[in-house]
């Protein structure tokens, strides 16, 4: 929620502060090791479809930029994991990794335009934590895009 | 995208937000937002006000281009800029691509 000072509040529960602090690390760990994981394809599209030789020219003056901007955003969240108040700047680390941690989760689940995700997913499925955590994490970021618009 | 969000905007009409008609020399690339089924709409949109300075009701307008058509030529301009752009876009997990507008 914005302050009005450029400052916002962030006020998340313990076990809300928990998931975060569990996935963060996750992610940082399989984007330094191995960006190209098909998990993380969503993190970096294609931009040169037509042309094999200029997506492979843009990607080589882009990958690493990308990967080390999430990877600060990643490193400034997981600095925050607890913290109540966060400036400008740390929101936009937030909403860029509560973004990033959205695409590789519904690639991971497969999702599709038709599906509709709750907080009460079937009890025999298997990704049922991932589905209530990516149901979650869309609840989060939806409040966190409302307090970034509300400083534009 | 996930409707997660309450669209305020209805589309009114059918906009031209392509600059297919645009063929000036120095504007020769367009940038180009496909619709997927993860990214928030809220999202979507603060994202390409952020980016490109767009009012909410422009930025709502492409937004519903890329859901509903599937997708929305977001800038254009020399190919520096677009890669700029995409590049951009792409940071903010978009899925954006660009084509020669010829």
């Amino acid at each position: 929620m914005p302050n009005g000072d450029g400052t916002y509040t962030l006020d998340l529960r313990e076990e809300e502060r928990a998931l975060i602090a569990a996935i963060v690390p996750d992610l940082r760990g399989l984007l330094a090791d191995d960006p190209n994981d098909e998990m993380l394809t969503r993190l970096f599209p294609t931009a040169r479809p037509d042309d094999p030789e200029a997506e492979a020219e843009f990607r080589g003056m882009v990958r690493d930029e990308l990967v080390t901007k999430r990877l600060s955003r990643l490193d400034i969240v997981a600095e925050l994991a607890e913290a109540t108040v966060l400036d400008q700047e740390q929101l936009a680390a937030w909403l860029g990794c509560v973004n990033d941690i959205r695409l590789v989760l519904g690639t991971r689940l497969g999702v599709t335009e038709d599906d509709e995700f709750d907080d009460d997913p079937e009890v025999d499925d298997p990704e049922s934590v991932a589905r209530s955590a990516y149901w979650y994490l869309g609840w989060l970021l939806e409040h966190l895009v409302e307090a970034s618009a509300s400083e534009l | 995208m996930s409707p997660a969000a309450p669209v305020e905007i209805a589309p009114s009409e059918v906009r031209q937000t392509t600059s297919d008609t645009d063929v000036r020399p120095d504007r020769p690339w367009k940038v180009i937002v496909w619709n997927d089924p993860i990214n928030l709409m809220s999202y979507v949109t603060f994202v390409f006000q952020k980016l490109f300075g767009y009012s909410k009701e422009k930025a709502a307008q492409l937004m519903l281009d890329v859901h509903y058509k599937g997708r929305a030529v977001v800038s254009d301009g020399p190919k520096e800029k677009a890669e700029m752009d995409v590049f951009r876009l792409h940071e903010h997990g978009l899925w954006a691509t660009m084509e020669h507008d010829d």
